[in-house]
């Protein structure tokens, strides 16, 4: 497949935006979907709907089917070791919610820590917050240098006899730094810590591997890899899925109901709470089947090449700082122009098509770190182009002019 | 979309060199104005005489030039005026940014009333206008004593 003709696949990219091209530059916030996935969500609902895992028709049988299919796809793509191993979700968000309660509800105590990183999400940082709320947790978080890289010797002085999960993120959304996430849980296992991986921003745009990284749970947000919305992964290791309770209760997740007791589905069920956003899992597989038919080493190799070609140009423009230079940097750039705030950024490079975002990003502890109260962000997916970038170039220029810098 | 409207010289020029910035000897009224989608946060300094006039108003924070702008101007405006003059005349502004095409309080002379019309630009960013309310209900907050931090969240709603 020509990396080249990746764009025409997505059909957003023919519409004006403010009467111009429009330049896609929000990935990290949410990816746009390619006409495959478009076209399975529409025919599914057309032509295969139906509930999943109850009802014995036909239609239900295929849609489970269906359903199932989806699961054996996501485990490959991880390389997990079963297909019992993966949840679907709600949200990544929803993902890390499940760990943090069905994990805190037996194994965390009063002055038991949970140890993140300055690099966080708030997703990965509030719902553990809730155990800090509820049992009296402490929270400690690993610093990062200016450069956005976490400190690994102070990680390992962080840990203690009392941390009781590391939950950490697989690639900054703000910096870009992708994470020494086996480095990390190799740390963890010597003192038998469980490590949670935020692999959000991750998983479309580097290699996962699971079994590899060793992990004991793994957060994935469809929308981002290409997906509908409405639908997160969470893999966790068999044994904690056996050993955890389940986190919301209702129809498909139990064995059998009596007045007196009940009894849990098997895996993955146990985990699957009402009806599942079928027809979105359904065409989540044909987000997996598009990320495949490129190849991760070329979506890996294309983006590499157009955050290079993008930080060489825009560290060329006057009064643009780049936010963090860390070792290891994936597609997010997040920068600053002096004078011109982040949401006047965007609203200006808005009237040229070009798509960033503005704000802390949902990372406040990250910023407080690096003293910002905002910046703008130009997060790259596998259709931005060289032009693309150009054409940001263009529009921060612009803001330059209309402020007179 | 006119980025002309939206950043007219005035504004860009208040965002750079806001008035009346900083805290204000011996106020007596002050809010805390937070917009949780940026971050941004004002802090409004107001001292109200005996007689119930704004003898000072001020403010510290950051955000954007919209924002800088619409707080700068406001403390221009309202600044001199009696209580209940500088109620009409924020409850005139939100007005004026939410639907009406113009200002129609008699507490403003037409200067003030053009001044206050460059922030109209703003009507058709509608992701924007919190930026220029923020300070205008965190000085409502603040006059009348309410003490809450405003959250434009809940503001605007």
């Amino acid at each position: 497949m020509n990396i080249d003709n990746i764009k025409s696949q997505f059909p957003i990219f023919s519409k004006k935006i403010n009467g111009k091209k429009l330049v896609y530059l929000d990935s990290a916030n949410s990816a746009q979907k390619p006409i495959a996935v478009i076209k399975r969500l529409d025919d599914f609902y057309k032509n295969e709907f139906s509930n999943i895992g109850r009802s014995i028709h036909s239609l239900a049988v295929n849609a489970t089917n269906k359903f199932d299919e989806t699961r054996e796809l996501v485990k490959d793509f991880i390389n997990a070791d079963s297909k019992e191993e993966v949840i679907f979700t709600k949200n990544a968000t929803e993902s890390i919610n499940l760990v943090a309660s069905s994990f805190g509800k037996h194994n965390i105590k009063k002055g038991d820590e949970i140890l993140i990183t300055e690099l966080e999400h708030h997703s990965n940082y509030v719902p553990w917050h809730y155990l800090r709320e509820s049992k009296g947790a402490i929270i400690k978080f690993a610093p990062i240098n200016e450069d956005g890289d976490i400190i690994i010797e102070e990680f390992k002085k962080l840990i203690s006899n009392k941390t009781k999960i590391i939950a950490i993120t697989h690639l900054s959304n703000v910096t870009g730094t992708i994470v020494p996430i086996k480095e990390i849980v190799e740390i963890a296992r010597k003192k038998n810590i469980p490590v949670l991986v935020d692999g959000c921003q991750s998983a479309p745009h580097i290699k996962i591997d699971v079994k590899d990284l060793d992990c004991d749970f793994y957060a994935i947000s469809c929308h981002k890899v290409y997906g509908p919305t409405g639908v997160g992964v969470l893999y966790a290791k068999k044994k904690w899925l056996e050993e955890l309770p389940p986190y919301v209760g209702g129809g498909g997740m139990i064995s059998e109901v009596n007045k007196n007791t009940i009894t849990y589905a098997p895996l993955p069920e146990k985990y699957e709470a009402g009806t599942m956003p079928t027809a979105e899992v359904v065409a989540f597989s044909q987000s997996i089947k598009f990320m495949n038919s490129i190849g991760i080493d070329n979506i890996v190799n294309h983006e590499k090449e157009i955050t290079n070609y993008a930080l060489d140009k825009m560290k060329k423009i006057n009064a643009v700082n780049i936010v963090g230079n860390p070792k290891n940097k994936a597609g997010v750039i997040s920068f600053t122009i002096k004078g011109v705030h982040p949401h006047d950024i965007s609203t200006i490079v808005d009237e040229e098509g070009v798509a960033i975002r503005a704000g802390h990003h949902c990372c406040q502890i990250l910023h407080q770190k690096l003293g910002l109260l905002a910046t703008a962000r130009a997060s790259i997916g596998v259709y931005n182009t060289k032009e693309d970038i150009d054409m940001l170039c263009h529009s921060i220029e612009k803001c330059r002019k209309v402020f007179d810098l | 979309m006119d980025l002309k409207e939206l950043y007219q010289d005035i504004i860009l020029e208040h965002g750079k060199s806001p008035r009346n910035f900083g805290k204000c000897e011996g106020y007596n009224r002050h809010a805390n104005g937070h917009n949780p989608l940026c971050g941004d946060h004002v802090k409004i300094y107001v001292k109200l005489n005996e007689e119930k006039k704004v003898e000072n108003l001020t403010f510290e924070g950051s955000g954007c030039a919209i924002s800088i702008a619409s707080t700068s101007i406001m403390t221009e405006l309202v600044k001199g005026k009696s209580f209940v003059s500088a109620q009409k005349i924020i409850s005139d502004f939100l007005n004026m940014i939410k639907s009406s095409s113009e200002m129609q309080s008699t507490e403003l002379n037409e200067d003030q009333k053009t001044k206050i019309m460059s922030l109209s630009g703003v009507k058709q960013y509608p992701m924007r206008v919190k930026c220029a309310t923020l300070a205008w209900h965190t000085l409502t907050s603040a006059i009348e004593k309410k003490g809450e931090k405003v959250n434009t969240e809940v503001s605007d709603k």
